[in-house]
């Protein structure tokens, strides 16, 4: 199965929801520079917390953009996971989608704050049929 | 007895104890709005498509969310500062009770701009004669007052991102039939702005949290299902009060439940709710995320889907993604 990549802030509410897929966690560091010098080769699907409003500069957290910046990175993700609240209307969860779209991979959810049961029983879902299909 | 010398100290934005402080104030700062820049006035021939009993219901839930500012603005959200962590925590509160205030006033724009000074006077005595509009502010109100920082925390975050939602309804539904688009793009404006509060004030409270004993953080979770459960069976009967009217409530009461669970995890606790209760009208959730081509003024607007064009150098990062 895929491992799982995520950022979380200080906050951790993006742990937090990663910790329910039951599935290997790798957390991006905090810290900018070791977030550009953190390399991940393994097939992993990755999860990402949209910030801001949609100013598109402040979207996507920048120790993602440092870690997507290295292409050994970004070959090894398949899939992105998006968290976010609808609260921001179209701006909803919008670090997935830029992400997902600069990676050409699938963005496969969007879940609010920490995911309801629901949310990460079709997570599973669809992860399990991406990795058959991989 | 020895003496203490008290130290004053001057708030450093150079040295951040907690960086959730400084990312949550520029958020906070980026998105600053006033009613002002919403051009309401547009809104005053969709207003008189309404029928009577629709005009009195929008002003009723206008006024319940203008109690709900007026509280979180001078008592709820002031009642944090005393317990904050960091002085730069104190200051993001005072710019939360300052847009609660531009919130409260924000809902006195729309009624001078539809309606008249009699129908406002209406609708202003009866948020204070309405028993589950006072019922809610006293509920809130008893913990803001009372000394327990934490509980305070959890009825102030309660209040952002739940209580306020059985009011949100209405102008989404509203923008759901093309109807007071304007206001509703006002709305928006105050949705966002309680998100960004509400996560916030959940983040203090699981930080204070994660200090206390088992017991305690056992005893908080209790209390913060039973607050939630308290004022949902109020939030029901408030509802129901409104809504039934125009047969609604039942939609409503899923709206309720889907914010609700949304406040629990803002708070770091699982939803209570289950899923097909929290089932809302799609037609709801389209009017929450407007696509940002459906500007109903481009020119003199600022709505939630406007925004203002600014110009920025490229870097490296743009291009080495």
């Amino acid at each position: 199965m895929f491992d799982v990549v995520y950022f979380s802030s200080i906050s951790e509410n993006t742990k937090r929801f990663v910790e329910k897929f039951g599935l290997k966690t790798v957390r991006i560091p905090i810290k900018t520079d070791e977030a550009a010098n953190f390399v991940y080769e393994a097939e992993n699907v990755l999860v990402v917390p949209t910030y801001g409003s949609g100013e598109e500069k402040t979207t996507v957290p920048k120790q993602v953009i440092k870690f997507l910046n290295n292409p050994a990175n970004r070959k090894h993700v398949k899939a992105v996971i998006a968290t976010g609240n609808t609260n921001f209307g179209s701006s909803f969860g919008l670090a997935g989608d830029m992400v997902a779209q600069k990676l050409g991979v699938p963005l496969i959810y969007k879940a609010e704050i920490l995911g309801t049961p629901d949310d990460i029983e079709t997570i599973k879902e669809r992860l399990e049929q991406l990795w058959l299909t991989r | 007895m020895e003496k203490t010398k008290l130290i004053t100290r001057p708030i450093n934005w150079n040295k951040i104890e907690d960086q959730v402080d400084l990312d949550v104030w520029n958020r906070l700062t980026q998105n600053f709005w006033l009613p002002e820049k919403v051009p309401l006035s547009n809104d005053i021939q969709s207003w008189e498509t309404l029928r009577p009993h629709e005009k009195k219901l929008t002003m009723h839930v206008f006024t319940g969310l203008t109690m709900l500012d007026t509280i979180q603005g001078t008592v709820g959200a002031t009642s944090l500062i005393p317990d904050a962590r960091t002085q730069h925590e104190e200051a993001v509160i005072t710019n939360i009770a300052f847009m609660e205030s531009v919130h409260a006033k924000s809902y006195s724009s729309v009624f001078s701009t539809l309606t008249s000074t009699a129908e406002i006077d209406e609708a202003f005595r009866w948020s204070e004669d309405n028993p589950h509009l006072q019922k809610k502010a006293e509920i809130i109100l008893g913990y803001y007052n009372g000394d327990d920082p934490l509980k305070r925390k959890v009825a102030s975050t309660l209040l952002e991102s739940f209580l306020f939602y059985s009011g949100f309804y209405l102008p989404m539904y509203w923008s759901s039939r093309a109807k007071l688009t304007n206001t509703a793009d006002l709305i928006r404006l105050i949705i966002r702005d309680e998100a960004i509060h509400g996560y916030y004030i959940g983040y203090k409270y699981q930080q204070a949290l994660a200090e206390e004993s088992t017991t305690r953080q056992e005893e908080m979770r209790g209390y913060t299902y039973d607050l939630l459960l308290e004022l949902y069976e109020n939030e029901i009967k408030y509802t129901a009060d409104l809504y039934d009217e125009i047969g609604l409530t039942a939609d409503v009461k899923k709206f309720l439940h889907y914010n609700g669970n949304k406040a629990l995890m803002n708070l770091g606790y699982d939803p209570l709710f289950p899923k097909d209760e929290c089932e809302v009208s799609p037609a709801i959730l389209a009017a929450l995320s407007p696509n940002a081509d459906e500007n109903h003024d481009f020119f003199s607007g600022s709505g939630s889907s406007y925004v203002i064009g600014k110009h920025e150098s490229t870097t490296d990062d743009d291009w080495d993604f």
